[in-house]
């Protein structure tokens, strides 16, 4: 369960955000500078909300009216950065570790290794790898903290077509294999349909609407539609 | 070497006590110049002031508020007296007055090395569940390695050069204080002394040339790199 009641206010740009959502991927979708962002960071401890309450699985992380405020440390979230945001001193092994609990097994390690295909890439650094693969090495680090919640920050951006394409598989296998609830941010219908269960549609700041996949996929296409005969 | 025994020592004394006073006082320049790097709080221009006076100040100051605080009348110079640590016309009072002289320039170089690392790094790693120290010592401090061995190498040679605060502190003893910049004073001063003169003005420039060299490498090829362009 993803709760979410905010209110954080960013120079001129004011946010009011009010959700509360079973799914367990759940999309924050809308045009650049809408709030996704901003929540996303707020979710995660690095953007403190002037009040409100964020909680995800019963576990409260912001509460203004009751002082709660957990550092960021200490969230247990997988932050996967729209930038990645790799340690450009490490490899690529020791940013994988750098956020894993001290008991996780070896068997975690090489489970996230092989998902993502990255055994081959273990000893580069982040300067050596593709666009795609500094993404891919981004999504392991976060999973392999063993979050209880996954953010995910427009995983696609600046991706070519091809680096969209494997990113965009390996996610959708991480979906599959991970039982993780997981929060997407995104202006990508593509990546939203593809990933999501259920959307919040953002716009200047306020929740427009809350809706299934199938209903955002369904509005989307008819959007879209005149577009596509015109390119035809 | 064709340096003669007086200067040898006096060379030697020299490396002992720029080195013994620049790694003292590095982890006191790193603590201030990531407060200043990081941290807004009240009173920070004065602070910051403060932290760089050896630079401005005449050495001769330096030096002389240095005796009046540790030498053996000083308020700390008494005590270290009665507990047998005394520094006052010792070869530690002359690292303490070179690392004095030296801190600032340590401090600059730390603080704008600490500026450039970028914070989203930090961020990303208090999201991986690092607290305040892992983050110093695993992220904003590799990041910054090139800025701290420049620091590190321009504050050595600021601590080999020092004379002013050092002579008026703890004077000029043989084997003790005499270091190559007191040695060099007291050959120009004496007759006959030219030669020793050109030979420790030589070694002076060396160590200086060595020391800039590094530093600019260090500067030429800093800069953060960053996670993704």
């Amino acid at each position: 369960m993803i709760e979410l009641d905010l209110a954080l206010q960013r120079g001129e740009f004011s946010l009011e955000l009010s959700l509360r959502s079973s799914a367990r991927a759940l999309a924050l979708f809308g045009p650049s500078g809408c709030g996704k962002t901003s929540t996303l960071l707020a979710i995660a401890g690095l953007l403190r909300p002037a009040r409100g309450r964020i909680a995800i699985n019963d576990h409260v992380l912001f509460d203004g009216r009751a002082g709660v405020d957990v550092a960021t440390a200490r969230r247990n979230l997988g932050v996967v950065f729209q930038d990645a945001r790799l340690f450009p001193h490490l490899t690529v092994r020791e940013n994988l570790r750098y956020g894993m609990p001290r008991d996780a097994t070896a068997q975690a390690f090489d489970g996230v290794v092989q998902l993502l295909q990255l055994a081959t890439l273990l000893k580069r650094r982040p300067g050596q790898l593709s666009g795609g693969q500094i993404r891919r090495v981004a999504i392991g680090r976060a999973l392999l903290r063993q979050p209880h919640a996954l953010l995910l920050d427009e995983p696609l951006a600046n991706l070519h077509r091809e680096a969209r394409v494997e990113v965009l598989e390996h996610l959708r296998g991480l979906k599959r294999e991970f039982a993780v609830t997981t929060i997407l941010v995104s202006h990508q219908p593509d990546e939203v349909i593809a990933l999501a269960d259920q959307v919040a549609r953002i716009e200047d700041g306020r929740l427009e609407a809350l809706e299934s996949a199938e209903t955002f996929g369904a509005s989307t296409q008819s959007l879209d539609a005149p577009h596509r005969v015109a390119a035809g | 070497m064709w340096l003669d025994h007086a200067e040898t020592v006096a060379l030697a004394l020299s490396f002992k006590i720029a080195l013994v006073g620049v790694f003292c006082s590095l982890p006191v320049a790193i603590g201030c110049a990531w407060l200043l790097a990081r941290k807004r709080f009240f009173g920070k221009p004065l602070f910051e002031g403060l932290l760089l006076l050896p630079l401005i100040l005449p050495p001769v100051v330096t030096g002389y508020i240095l005796l009046i605080v540790f030498g053996h009348h000083g308020a700390i110079g008494r005590w270290l007296d009665a507990v047998g640590l005394s520094i006052a016309f010792r070869w530690t009072g002359a690292a303490l007055a070179a690392a004095v002289m030296a801190f600032p320039l340590l401090v600059v170089a730390l603080r704008n090395a600490f500026e450039s690392v970028d914070r989203r790094l930090e961020h990303a790693a208090a999201t991986l569940g690092a607290g305040g120290w892992r983050i110093f010592f695993s992220v904003t401090l590799p990041l910054s390695l090139r800025g701290l061995v420049a620091g590190l190498a321009l504050a050595f040679a600021r601590a080999f050069g020092e004379f002013g605060a050092t002579i008026t502190f703890v004077s000029s003893i043989p084997g003790q204080t005499r270091t190559l910049p007191i040695a060099l004073y007291e050959l120009i001063s004496t007759p006959g002394g030219e030669g020793g003169a050109l030979r420790l003005t030589l070694v002076a420039v060396i160590v200086a040339l060595l020391a800039g060299l590094v530093a600019a490498l260090m500067l030429l090829r800093g800069g953060t790199r960053e996670a993704e362009a």
